[in-house]
């Protein structure tokens, strides 16, 4: 199996505050690799060292095997697309132009795009379920919408790696599940790699064939998600309560969790405590 | 039902950039030959046409028989300070777009940064030293060295840690800004009776500006548009957030670098020859958007035109209809401010930011 990335030693504080500690992970192709992980334990600042939006203070990252900063910029968003968690915009583009700027890594400098560009763009508008409001402004919609038109441009982008942080958060279950498979669909189907962030775990659980678990920075397990997906890794680090099974209906791990103090209270809460 | 045909129909407003460009420049040539041909000496338009194309085709027969006063009045007096106050507004109204879309923000203008604070600075210093005496554009070019460091200051300011975000940006113009105005109230304190000249110079004026002004803001204006336009896609790029333009292979320190300079560069070079003139660079840019869309590879050139016209119109109702000549800085700002208050107020009932 060929890796996506490497990613070794890597580490990235934000002054003294160290965020990413000493991760070393293979990410490998052609795989849904899920994260998650508490608030604040290093998620988005990983997802950011991937895409190279940030640079690690230490340790490397390789990409196909090549270094990732030495990649061009262009080259590198041929390579990556990502779809980010906070996205707001001020000036009133068009949901089609929006989706079009996904090609923008292989436009020429001061060429249109091409049929094929213009081909791919209606193609994944009708996917993402945003065709009907090609013509309407992205400043006249609502964020779930908003959030739809932007998995749609990371798909215009279409590259071997998918990176979705929290790309999900705003979305009714109808059009999670929908963009979701649609990730899935390119990593069975034409072996790309997807890399997302969860806060559901049971999002994560039903769609990701692998999980890494991350906690103050830190890689606390990682795997194939029946392996690392235990009630012993949720307690280690969320500190919850879990029980693990297999869900018929999802075809998948599902996670329940019981009513208790994550603090470790005895008793459990109820009316009796008001 | 209302809002998708509004929508609708504004799409296809901006689809017809082609038509629009060359409607402004038609409307743009005409105010020039009707401006010129205006002021306390009337000249009739065919004869503004004819003098412009005799200097064009050195035919003579073209102003044979016309009062010998006019070809002078035409190309020494007016026709300077016309295309001086055209070029200047449309520096402004382009840099405008470049500010308001590398900040994020539609509101902001090219004296966000603190560019007009910089150059208001230096041309205050060198009126206060006197240094008109050295030679007729030390004012000028004080004031273009103010803008250049005060934008020095301004991006080494915002460049550490996160580097460069709008957020960082803004903040840094205004702490600058403000620096720098109390330092032009001290200069102005200090001044004695040449504090006249730092009001009147600060307040803008295209009176008397000659040929060398208008090749300096020609140069400097097409330069800026050239720079402008070669990163526009990009620009559109950033409106999206440097995250997500950095994650599609815009080099997005590189862009922003040599944006904010060029645009800064382009104020700074309007401030030094006319004085502080506000509001053009925040509300054509502004105004342009709704009728050329954000796209600003149509914006900049639109926005460019109607800038030139709006200053152009302004300095000739100044210059030649109002009974007393008032700074244009005063101008601009009394009929631009209200009017922006009422677009504001109506785009945020129509619950829009922008």
């Amino acid at each position: 199996m060929t890796t996506a990335f490497e990613l070794e030693h890597l580490a990235f504080a934000f002054a003294a505050k160290r965020v990413i500690d000493d991760v070393t992970l293979p990410l490998e192709q052609g795989r849904f690799h899920g994260l998650v992980g508490p608030n604040g334990c290093g998620k988005t600042t990983l997802v950011d060292l991937l895409c190279r939006y940030r640079v690690p203070q230490g340790g490397a990252i390789r990409c196909n095997g090549m270094a990732l900063g030495s990649y061009s910029k262009k080259r590198l968003a041929r390579e990556i697309a990502l779809v980010p968690q906070n996205f707001y915009i001020n000036f009133p583009f068009t949901v089609r132009d929006v989706v079009m700027m996904g090609r923008y890594p292989y436009l020429p400098r001061f060429g249109g795009p091409s049929r094929r560009d213009a081909e791919i763009v209606a193609t994944v508008m009708e996917e993402a379920d945003v065709a009907d409001m090609a013509h309407r402004f992205i400043t006249e919609l609502s964020g779930g919408e908003r959030q739809r038109v932007v998995f749609a441009r990371a798909l215009a982008q279409d590259t071997p790696v998918l990176i979705l942080d929290e790309a999900t958060s705003n979305l009714d279950i109808g059009h999670v599940m929908r963009l979701l498979a649609l990730a899935a669909q390119r990593v069975r189907r034409e072996g790309k790699t997807v890399v997302g962030v969860f806060q559901d775990i049971n999002q994560a659980a039903a769609w990701c064939d692998h999980l890494i678990f991350m906690s103050r920075g830190k890689i606390a397990a990682h795997g194939k998600a029946r392996e690392v997906l235990t009630s012993a890794t949720l307690r280690s680090v969320f500190g919850v309560d879990a029980k693990v099974y297999r869900d018929d209906y999802a075809d998948a791990l599902q996670v329940v969790f019981r009513n208790e103090g994550a603090e470790g209270s005895s008793g459990r809460r109820g009316a009796g405590n008001a | 039902m209302d809002s998708t045909r509004r929508s609708e129909l504004r799409r296809r407003l901006q689809d017809a950039t082609a038509v629009q460009l060359a409607a402004l420049t038609v409307l743009l040539i005409g105010v020039v030959i009707v401006s010129t041909g205006m002021g306390f000496l009337n000249i009739p338009a065919a004869e503004v046409v004819k003098i412009i194309w005799n200097k064009f085709t050195g035919d003579p027969g073209l102003i044979g028989g016309m009062n010998e006063i006019f070809p002078v009045v035409v190309m020494d007096v007016r026709l300077p300070r016309i295309l001086t106050a055209a070029l200047v507004g449309g520096g402004l109204a382009m840099s405008g777009v470049v500010f308001q879309g590398i900040l994020l923000n539609p509101l902001a203008d090219p004296y966000t940064l603190g560019v007009s604070a910089g150059a208001a600075f230096g041309a205050s210093l060198a009126i206060l030293l006197n240094l008109g005496a050295f030679g007729l554009y030390s004012v000028p070019l004080f004031a273009f060295v103010g803008a250049a460091a005060t934008l020095a200051a301004v991006i080494y300011l915002s460049s550490g840690g996160g580097g460069l975000s709008a957020g960082n940006l803004i903040l840094s113009g205004i702490i600058v800004a403000a620096i720098l105005s109390a330092g032009i109230s001290f200069l102005k304190y200090v001044a004695d009776e040449q504090v006249a000249v730092i009001i009147f110079w600060l307040m803008g004026s295209f009176a008397s500006r000659t040929w060398a002004d208008v090749a300096l803001s020609a140069v400097c204006v097409t330069a800026g548009l050239t720079v402008f336009l070669y990163y526009a896609r990009e620009l559109n790029l950033m409106s999206l957030g440097s995250q997500m333009a950095s994650s599609l292979g815009v080099d997005t320190r590189r862009v922003t670098l040599v944006l904010l300079t060029a645009a800064s560069l382009v104020a700074a070079v309007c401030v030094s020859v006319s004085g502080i003139i506000g509001f053009v660079g925040l509300l054509v840019p502004h105004s342009m958007r709704l009728l050329a869309g954000p796209d600003n590879r149509r914006l900049l050139p639109v926005s460019l035109l109607a800038g030139a016209v709006l200053l152009l119109g302004a300095d000739t109702l100044i210059r030649a209809v109002l009974p007393a000549e008032i700074p244009i800085g005063v101008l601009t700002a009394l009929i631009g401010g209200p009017f922006f208050c009422f677009v504001f107020r109506r785009q945020q009932s129509a619950r829009r930011i922008w």
